[in-house]
């Protein structure tokens, strides 16, 4: 009798085991194991189909309505998720198998999703991004590799394609901090990303890290709010929002405070991996706002399942505050005439050759020098876009951090004196890289290539001209960046920032780098706007890296001053 | 006075003196530069530049020359340098890019002499020709370098790394025309002064910057580089290519290094992160440091020897504001405090250790260790007068060996040739291993191998056991009833405890019982008189402490009478027989019917859950009938194995391990595990026994140990047309553009398996040469070689 029974169990258990779906065989190099999980993956999803389907038709009884509801749930999740492998797994095998499931399923009489937006950016076009399918060799091994990490092909690292070099140390970086070795958990590593991208109200890396925090068996309960976290995770709340919004005010008692809460504390290896997480992810949403990155196909927003001629408003748009489909329309090139635009660049790399040649003859005094970096750092503070958009976001991602109130206050505007930061004293190079690779061996070097790479990233273009050297308007972007931080270069001349940046690009670049939730198209379009959006990402990529490097060198100099 | 400890040194007529000492500044220091002279130092940083005059007791500000009513950049130093033949000339390096110079000389407040604004980044180092006395270089952020002759107005070269920042920039001292300088990207670049257009040399020193470079005083070619990857490297530069002569790993980033004036294979060093101290190395001795200075704070920013005669005094200036001179007699020595011990276990059981001389040689004077020492054989002193810490770190070394004979371990490399650990089934291997133990004379062993077949293999004979341990474990009060397991399987001769000698005693009547197979004549003897302590049987030698006096403690004694015979009144245990014999089922119910056995078991804490007699004998019968799983006996098997590997004997451990698999191993966590096996393996390797290394390694199931035989094994290939070494991957050789490894027969590239001739190396695809092979006996290249697969 007894053994019937616990058969019984155990054939309903194997049953619930074979209904999971698996999705990592997919991330195989391997096409025969790609293969053989992909036709589980049908077999398994038909079955749902059919099941849900004859459930349908031959019952209506009112309980087996909420069961019936959950299962459609989960189905649409998976076909949210075929979807997605369909637009955008690298390898072509498992694209056309899903999108043959798809049809399978459809033509079972389930309404199959479709991908909402265009693309994985609002504010570039979808043709002038790379396509899934048409990379040339060595895109498709980077592609491989992330999709063979995480399972997916992130928008991101479609925007970031464009620079292939720099991808390829980003992604190195960032898997190693997410899954190698590492003093802190794998679940609690998500977590921090959620944290440092709530601060920033970036819906989009909450809800990738959410997925992955859940993946890697992370407590759903943490997602309700900090306050639900560990005591040691809410204490790094401060450092979160002091990091994302003011590091010029960490000091070494933030750290003390941090490593010295008896069960709570943090070793010094955590913590620094904490900061060069929190650090990664405060830059990350900086990105993904200033590029316009749209939601993932299979997470919320990304994919609807309305027939697509009910209409074209769709959730992603109303995130952000951004009708990029009426924007597009109106505030295409049109707005503004070609030669006016052309006129631009032509300016800009007369300044830049101005600034060469005359940098010899004319010297400014010291006291120049000085108060040009005083009045960049001041006028920095004014420079900023008037039209507010109220952004609302979808998951609501405010329940991730506290004090919601605390944001970018200028550097110095409030009364208080902090003193300049130097990098003469204590720079990423001699000190930084130093002390990370001491207490998180190997994401120092990670880190420092990383950085490297971005600041010496050049084609040698600007606009139509080329074998152009952009050295000097690099270097002013990274050092107006710094600027804003309060960190000073003693051999920079801060005049050359205000020859070459000019105001729209600097409230693009201060709203990235300092508000970035609140970047919207028409910033997007109306800086440098003749140039190529390949050109434009570049310069998000210089944002990020020099904001990071900024946040870290505040945050690592408090833990040096707390070291000694 | 006395503990001033003061020094001074005849140099030519003048005479240093001096002692330890600090004096606070005002602000970080960024760099430091002493005068000709040796009578003053110059420290300069983003917001202080004074000279001070070393006195005998303390520090004097001698200048300020931070003058003028604003604070200019052009005086936010990041290298200082005094000319080191002229005294009234120095240079500073600027953080913004600017180069200074000072003159002494002049009567005003103001002694700025010169400005260079030609650098368009921060300087990073400033450097005057050592013997010329208007050449001055400098190494800037921009990558690079400007050689300036201070009676002109601008540079009179400029020479382009043509990579990334220039970190250092240092004249030879010994070439007139030579400087060196190092680079943010790892590289050391070589250059003759008179051409501007390229360097003589580069190569790549470190990962990561070079932070620092410096010539050897003396030696003329060498030249010491540190840099971020923490290491200081010295360079032959004399050779063709720069050949590394030495390395010192440090634990921080290396920001300074000087070479010791005076001792030639001494170098200062100092770090920018995590580390304060000041250490000075041997170069010949990279592990621990000469000389360690601790008195700074924060990190030492710069650092100088006083006198470039005058090995001891030493100056150095930090961010903690202070200047400190050292005395090289004031240093600590880490050698003092470190251990030179170490201690080695030989193949055959010999012990060698290294300790302090001090510590043996006082020890050596008592009298031995009863345990462990048995025969000391020598004692070697080892004390080279030319090593650098002679008398500091010099160690004895002591080697014990074992008696000739009894250390011998020819059994060991037998039985692991021999046994048999995969590939048949459990029985047969157990028996075979069994065999194998009993012909060596190891008759513990073999007795667990046949024990191990009966638990797992035969059936039969399962539960009379288990019905002993339950009822053992049931009356002995919860104490371990493993023992009796352990105990019967120590191998004689494997410890020396006394332990060891009970269970000598133990195994002999184990043997004895086993060959005269009397087991139901004692056994129905025991039944009389062991009343109600059926099962003390298997705590023999484990708690009593009579038997201690029972069983003969000498191991010399060979074969005593059968104590069990002897003494059985004394509730000795005569029940393990049990375990060997195969005794039949009327034996057990005996034993179930007792009344003692079930009076006890009822109060007892057991094995088997029983609440009264009956219980317990329905559940033997049942037991019996149905066959316990061996899962039962795992608790016990796994004490086995331990107790085994315990006694040093790992060999059996593993063995037993991996004969059993699954059977056992959740039963042992996975670190035990490992831990055998790779003693095992370690062993297996001392006596070259690669082959059932490998079979072992292979056979583990642990992660960590199945992947040694993976990694770092390299192939080297090299192509069979032109013999050289085959670099690149994939199939075709660079050299000869032919594709090497082609099969003889299908004349295809062997993408596999690849087997060849020994005698002419022609070969191919396995499959075709045994079939080509099978049919000719000549080689299938037509190379006319008589080829023979076997």
């Amino acid at each position: 009798m007894l053994k019937s029974e616990e058969c019984k169990e155990k054939l309903i258990v194997m049953a619930e085991g074979e209904n999971e779906v698996r999705w990592d065989g997919l991330c195989s190099r391997d096409s025969t194991t790609r293969e053989t999980a992909l036709e589980t993956i049908m077999q398994i999803i038909l079955r749902k189909t059919e099941c849900l389907r004859s459930v349908k038709e031959t019952t209506h009884r009112p309980p087996d309505e909420v069961s019936n509801a959950i299962s459609l749930d989960e189905l649409n999740k998976l076909l949210a998720h075929l979807l997605m492998l369909a637009k955008r797994c690298p390898f072509k095998d498992v694209r056309e198998k899903s999108e043959f499931i798809l049809k399978n399923v459809q033509e079972l009489g389930i309404r199959i999703p479709r991908p909402l937006g265009h693309g994985p950016s609002r504010f570039i076009p979808e043709k002038e991004i790379l396509q899934v399918g048409s990379e040339d060799a060595q895109m498709h091994a980077l592609f491989a590799d992330s999709f063979a990490a995480l399972g997916r092909l992130d928008n991101i690292t479609l925007v970031m394609v464009f620079h292939p070099q720099y991808l390829e140390s980003f992604l190195k970086t960032q898997h190693y901090l997410l899954q190698m070795d590492g003093p802190l958990p794998l679940h609690y590593r998500h977590y921090i990303g959620i944290m440092a991208a709530a601060r920033h109200q970036c819906s989009y890396l909450v809800n990738l890290h959410v997925n992955d925090f859940l993946h890697v068996g992370g407590d759903p309960k943490w997602l309700n709010g900090l306050e639900n976290a560990p005591q040691k995770l809410q204490n790094l709340g401060e450092l979160n929002k002091v990091l994302a919004h003011r590091p010029w005010l960490i000091t070494k008692e933030h750290i003390e405070r941090l490593l010295k809460a008896e069960e709570h504390s943090w070793s010094l290896a955590e913590l620094v991996h904490a900061v060069v997480l929190l650090t990664h992810y405060h830059s990350l949403a900086s990105f993904t706002f200033g590029c316009g990155i749209s939601p993932e196909i299979h997470c919320d927003g990304g994919h609807t399942f309305r027939p697509p001629s009910v209409s074209n408003y769709c959730i992603c748009d109303i995130t952000n505050g951004n009708h990029s489909v009426d924007e597009m329309q109106v505030s295409s090139p049109g707005s503004v005439s070609v030669s006016d635009s052309f006129f631009e660049v032509e300016a800009l790399m007369a300044k830049m050759r101005q600034l060469q040649e005359c940098r010899d003859e004319e010297e400014a005094s010291q006291e120049e020098m000085a108060s040009r970096f005083e009045m960049e750092k001041r006028e920095s503070m004014f420079v900023f876009s008037s039209d507010d958009d109220e952004g609302t976001p979808a998951r609501d991602v405010s329940r991730h951090f506290e004090d919601t109130s605390y944001g970018y206050k200028d550097f110095s505007r409030h009364g208080m004196h902090v003193p300049t930061f130097r990098v003469q004293d204590y720079c990423w190079e001699d000190h930084g890289y130093s002390l990370v690779n001491r207490l998180y061996p190997d994401v120092g070097q990670l880190i420092d290539e990383k950085f490297h790479i971005a600041y010496n990233l050049t084609y040698n273009t600007m606009a139509m001209h080329k074998d152009v050297d952009t050295s000097m308007l690099r270097r002013a972007i990274w050092n107006y960046i710094h600027c804003m931080f309060g960190i000073r270069y003693d051999d920079y001349d801060y005049g050359e920032i205000n020859q070459l940046l000019d105001r729209s690009f600097k409230v693009y670049i201060k709203t990235v780098v300092c508000t970035p939730e609140k970047v919207t198209k028409r910033m997007y379009d109306s800086f440098w706007r003749q140039f190529k959006h390949s050109e434009k990402v570049h310069v998000n990529l210089l944002l990020i890296e020099a904001r990071m490097q900024a946040e870290l060198l505040y945050a690592l100099r408090a833990i040096t001053r707390y070291m000694t | 006075m006395e503990k001033m400890s003061r020094v001074s040194t005849a140099l030519g007529g003048n005479a240093l003196t001096g002692r330890t000492m600090h004096c606070h500044l005002d602000a970080p220091a960024n760099a430091i530069s002493v005068c000709r002279d040796a009578a003053q130092v110059v420290v300069a940083g983003r917001s202080i530049f004074k000279i001070f005059a070393i006195e005998e007791e303390q520090f004097v500000e001698k200048l300020n020359l931070r003058v003028g009513r604003k604070p200019s950049l052009n005086l936010s130093c990041a290298d200082v340098v005094w000319h080191q033949m002229d005294e009234n000339l120095l240079a500073t390096a600027a953080t913004n890019g600017v180069v200074v110079t000072w003159n002494l000389g002049r009567p005003s407040r103001n002694k700025q002499d010169q400005l260079f604004t030609e650098h368009k980044r921060t300087v990073n180092k400033v450097c005057f020709h050592p013997t010329e006395a208007h050449v001055l270089l400098s190494g800037s952020q921009d990558g690079f370098m400007k050689c300036f002759d201070l009676r002109r107005k601008d540079s009179v070269s400029t020479f382009s790394g043509q990579s990334e920042s220039v970190r250092d920039v240092q004249f030879s001292i010994r070439d007139y025309f030579t400087f060196a300088s190092t680079f943010e990207n790892g590289n050391v670049q070589l250059w003759d002064i008179r051409r501007p257009d390229r360097c003589e040399r580069m190569f790549t020193a470190h990962n990561g910057p070079v932070f620092c470079c410096d010539w050897h005083p003396e030696d003329r070619g060498w030249l010491a580089t540190g840099g971020r990857d923490k290491m200081v490297k010295v360079w032959d530069m004399t050779t063709h290519r720069a050949k590394e002569m030495h390395c010192v790993q440090t634990i921080a980033s290396v920001a300074r290094v000087k070479w010791r004036p005076e001792c030639r294979h001494h170098l200062a060093t100092c770090s920018m992160m995590v580390d304060h101290n000041i250490y000075v190395w041997d170069v010949r001795r990279p592990f621990v440091p000469a000389a360690m200075f601790e008195e700074h704070r924060d990190v030492t920013t710069g650092i100088a020897w006083r006198h470039p005669h005058d090995p001891s005094f030493l100056l150095s200036g930090s961010k903690d504001s202070t200047l400190c001179q050292h005395l090289f007699r004031d240093a600590s020595q880490p050698v003092e405090r470190a251990n030179p011990e170490g201690l080695c276990y030989g193949l055959f059981g010999d012990l060698a250790f290294a300790a302090k001389e001090s510590l043996v040689a006082a020890e050596s004077g008592r009298k031995p260790y009863t345990g462990d020492r048995r025969h000391p054989i020598f004692f070697k002193r080892k004390l080279d007068p030319a090593e650098p810490f002679s008398g500091l770190a010099s160690s004895a070394l002591n080697v014990f060996e074992i008696e000739p004979g009894g250390g011998s371990m020819s059994w060991f490399v037998d039985t692991a040739e021999r046994y048999a650990l995969a590939g048949r089934p459990l029985a047969e291997l157990c028996d075979h291993n069994a065999k194998v133990a009993r012909e060596l004379g190891r008759n513990q062993v073999a007795q667990t191998w046949t024990m191990l077949r009966i638990i797992y293999c035969s059936p039969g004979l399962v539960p009379s056991t288990n019905l002993n341990h339950s009822v053992g474990k049931g009356s002995s009060c919860g104490l371990p009833l493993m023992n009796s397991f352990n105990l019967k399987d120590m191998a004689p001769g494997l410890g020396s405890e006394t332990r060891l000698d009970r269970s000598k005693g133990d195994t002999r009547s184990d043997t004895v019982l086993l060959d005269s197979s009397a087991t139901l004549i004692t056994n129905e003897d025991n039944e009389e008189t062991e009343g109600s302590d059926v099962p003390t049987d298997y705590l023999l030698g484990d708690v009593e402490g009579e038997e201690d006096e029972l069983y003969p403690l000498d191991p010399e004694h060979a074969h005593p009478e059968e104590p069990e015979y002897v003494l059985p009144q004394e509730a000795f245990p005569l029940r393990h027989e049990i375990v060997d014999t195969p005794s039949g089922p009327e034996h057990l119910q005996d034993k179930a019917d007792s009344p003692h056995v079930s009076g006890n078991e009822a109060d007892a804490v057991s094995l088997v859950p029983v609440d009264s007699s009956f219980s317990l004998l329905s559940i033997s019968h049942a037991l019996y009938d149905s066959r316990l799983p061996p899962d039962f006996f795992s608790v016990l098997v796994c004490d086995m194995l331990r107790f085994y590997a315990e006694q040093g004997d790992v060999q059996m451990a593993v063995s037993v391990l991996i004969v059993l698999g699954e059977r056992v191993r959740k039963d042992i966590d996975e670190q035990t595990q490992e831990h055998w096996y790779t003693s095992y393996i370690d062993l297996l390797q001392r006596f070259r026994l690669w082959n059932v290394s490998n079979e072992v390694v292979k056979l583990s199931t642990s992660q960590a140990v199945s992947c040694l035989n993976q990694a770092s094994t390299t192939l080297h290939v090299n192509c069979s047309h032109c013999k050289r070494p085959m670099s690149s991957r994939g199939w075709v050789c660079d050299r000869c553009h032919r594709c090497a490894s082609m099969c003889a027969v299908c004349h295809h590239v062997v993408k596999g398996l690849f087997v060849w001739c020994q005698g002419c190396s022609h070969g191919g695809h396995l499959q075709h040469i045994m079939k080509w092979l099978e049919g000719s006996s000549q080689c299938p290249a037509g190379c006319g070689h008589l080829c023979e697969y076997s």
